[in-house]
């Protein structure tokens, strides 16, 4: 009798195992964030991946956590090898830590090295290790300058007339002189204001080689001009320490200062953040250097998305994140949906992509008519496993004393490069 | 027959001697997985460098050499010091002057205020933190700098000094755990005889005098287990700072030796030296404790 029950129980656990795997069961996939925004672009391609007979059905349980937790809970999944995604992102400054060791995370050659001359590889390399490309960015990240023009406009100063950092800074004098508010704003406790500008003019933290290059002579040069807006007051430090504090927020809304250059991502946050600037705001490509040196504009920030390589499911994850990312489709969408530059120069130019949406609302029709200028002329930068504690000594250290402290250029340079020298085996 | 043969069984298994261990089971079990275990993997990870589960290479002492060249690690460790010296003055005596003063009968609704001082500890720190972070801004419209401009004086950055820092720092602990400290002051100083206070009366003592003589004895067990628990809770402040600083740190402001921890072993996935940072900690609040134990007489035998 037992036997029977046993033989029927088996019978019928093989029968459902059967059709659960049949054609029409999708194939359940996890996918972690800590970005709420980026979730639309995959609900918007699953759909369309969904849509393709072609392709096996796709189910995607789209979990969003802290910034913290989640990076903290993908370190402890893949270092115990228990509970990790198949699907996740990682933020830049903490994807070198991923890259110790075994890399449990897999490569995406195979999609990334077809279209190279389309993409933006400044920005594949970031998440790339001895020629493998474990992530795809969903941006460039290009550092733009936002432009408030009706405090230009009261202080008799065409934006459009702005070309170097020099030129910057005389308006800047203009500004303050005829309005009483700044010209720009620093940020005290974090990197977007030293980095991009620091990239820009061809500085960086870190060889590919971990040597410190935080106290070069170009890195001396900005923070020197940095600091020379700050001493004659065309510059102030971002009220809250950054450009993501509420108490910035409000006070650039109420238009306390002309103007803020921070990555192109940061579209988004004028948009949600600072409504009542709307129509006021222009969006162009960083002043260059005068002295020649140096780039159009810096890649900054990021999101790498990656493939968890022990995923049973990581062909067909690597498929999709390949064709949310890397197709002409998704790049348009990046755009329409995040407010991001996309990675595939292709998509610059294109009719899809000035289609009528909020940010064109917000900031006008010419939002790339400058931009795609740029694309060609953008630095690496190094992404090492030291590079999280570079960026920390950035945020923590040289920006503070940037803002707050009476050590010169050269002082404060020597100093976080002697900081970043110690932390080195 | 049957039945005694059952009961004997199972005295064998649970005999009077097996008992009290299979009580304390739970406990010790408990104990050895969540404290004992950690505790020495902990000091066996400082000794380690760690890339992965299958990438653990022994550096010897490498860590402590390295910990102890971080200019962060010196100036939070200086952070954390000064927090707690002032944490302890401060949290100890404020709550006992208030709780003296509540419980001396004199202030009407005194159960009201109570409750008043004990609310901050059930909201949450980091809603805390917020209100606190917002009120101390940058900006000349913040509260803190409102009140300032009441008194003629210029508005400051507050969290972006270290010695107002500081100060914003102990008044967010102070408004959130004074409450507390105040209900174990009451419950000591209701368990001093009234005829004592009586006796003082007497004797013509005025209300310092009873304060020192009376109350402050009375309330010494008391004093000791607050200094303790407040001593530890400075050294290991956390919450607090984050919610504040939201582990931001310019200029390493506000960053505790927990937050140094955290900020290794998790922003930069250095577990090894993180558990370096964590063996330091414990040898300097234990050496503290054991100090301040040893002055108050906790270990002295009773008369």
């Amino acid at each position: 009798m037992k036997k029977m029950l046993v033989v029927l129980l088996a019978a019928l656990m093989l029968v459902l195992s059967v059709t659960a795997y049949a054609d029409d069961e999708p194939i359940h996939l996890t996918l972690w964030t800590f970005q709420e925004l980026h979730l639309s672009l995959y609900r918007e391609m699953l759909d369309k991946w969904n849509a393709d007979p072609a392709n096996p059905k796709l189910d995607i349980d789209m979990q969003v956590m802290d910034y913290e937790d989640m990076h903290n809970k993908l370190t402890i999944a893949l270092q115990t090898g228990e509970g990790a995604p198949d699907i996740t992102e990682i933020e830049i400054s903490m994807y070198a830590n991923y890259l110790k060791g075994d890399i449990q995370l897999a490569a995406l050659n195979e999609y990334v090295e077809p279209i190279e001359d389309h993409l933006v590889m400044s920005r594949l390399n970031n998440y790339a290790r001895d020629g493998k490309y474990y992530g795809i960015d969903h941006h460039i990240g290009a550092t733009v300058m936002f432009y408030n023009t009706e405090i230009l406009e009261e202080a008799g100063i065409n934006y459009k007339d702005i070309k170097t950092w020099d030129d910057f800074h005389e308006a800047g004098k203009t500004v303050l002189e005829k309005t009483g508010k700044p010209m720009t704003t620093w940020e005290s406790s974090d990197c977007w204001s030293i980095y991009p500008i620091v990239s820009q003019h061809g500085g960086d933290w870190l060889t590919w080689d971990n040597e410190v290059v935080m106290d070069s002579d170009v890195v001396i040069d900005t923070l020197a001009f940095m600091k020379s807006m700050l001493e004659d007051g065309t510059a102030i430090p971002a009220p809250g320490g950054f450009h993501h504090a509420e108490e910035y927020w409000g006070w650039m809304n109420a238009g306390g200062c002309a103007t803020v250059s921070m990555p192109f991502w940061y579209l988004n946050r004028f948009t949600d953040y600072m409504p009542d600037l709307a129509g006021k705001m222009k969006v162009v490509p960083l002043p260059t250097w005068a002295d020649g040196k140096g780039h159009k504009s810096s890649q900054m920030g990021g999101t790498g998305v990656s493939v968890v390589a022990t995923s049973p499911n990581a062909d067909v994850a690597k498929a999709f994140i390949a064709f949310a990312t890397l197709t002409f489709d998704g790049n348009v969408n990046t755009w329409k949906l995040l407010g991001f530059d996309p990675i595939l120069m292709d998509v610059y130019g294109a009719p899809e992509m000035m289609e009528p949406n909020k940010f064109f609302d917000y900031y006008g029709d010419e939002i790339f008519d400058e931009m795609a200028t740029v694309l060609d002329d953008i630095p690496d930068t190094a992404i090492t496993d030291m590079y999280p504690t570079a960026t920390d000594i950035v945020k923590s250290q040289m920006a503070y004393d940037l803002c707050y402290s009476d050590k010169s250029a050269e002082e404060i340079a020597k100093e976080c490069a002697d900081q970043l020298r110690s932390m080195i085996d | 027959m049957k039945l005694s043969s059952s009961a004997k069984k199972q005295e064998s298994v649970f005999g009077h001697k097996a008992v009290p261990y299979l009580f304390i089971a739970p406990f010790i079990i408990f104990f050895i997985i969540v404290y004992l275990y950690p505790f020495f993997q902990t000091i066996l990870m400082s000794f380690q460098r760690i890339d992965g589960p299958n990438h653990i290479t022994w550096i010897g002492t490498s860590n402590y050499t390295k910990l102890f060249k971080d200019r962060n690690f010196s100036q939070s460790l200086m952070t954390t010091f000064r927090y707690a010296i002032w944490d302890v003055i401060i949290l100890t005596t404020v709550p006992l002057i208030v709780a003296c003063i509540l419980n001396s009968g004199y202030v009407k609704f005194s159960a009201f205020f109570k409750s008043v001082f004990f609310i901050p500890a059930l909201t949450s720190t980091i809603v805390a933190g917020i209100v606190f972070r917002l009120a101390f801004g940058t900006l000349d419209t913040s509260i803190a700098n409102r009140v300032l401009a009441l008194f003629g004086k210029p508005p400051r950055d507050w969290l972006m000094h270290a010695d107002s820092a500081n100060f914003v720092l102990i008044l967010l602990t102070l408004w959130r755990w004074m409450g507390v400290n105040i209900v174990y002051y009451i419950s000591g100083l209701q368990a001093i005889p009234p005829e004592l206070y009586e006796a003082a009366q007497i004797d013509g003592a005025n209300a310092l005098q009873k304060f020192f003589y009376v109350s402050l004895p009375g309330v010494k067990p008391v004093l000791i287990y607050v200094i303790t628990i407040t001593v530890l809770g400075g050294f290991a402040m956390f919450t607090e700072s984050v919610a504040l600083f939201t582990q931001k740190y310019a200029g390493g402001i506000g960053r505790t030796i927990v937050g140094y921890m955290y900020q290794v072993g998790f922003y930069k996935s250095n577990l090894g030296m993180a558990s370096a940072v964590g063996i330091v900690l414990l040898i300097i609040v234990l050496t503290v404790n054991l100090i301040q134990l040893i002055a108050m007489g906790f270990f002295r035998k009773e008369n």
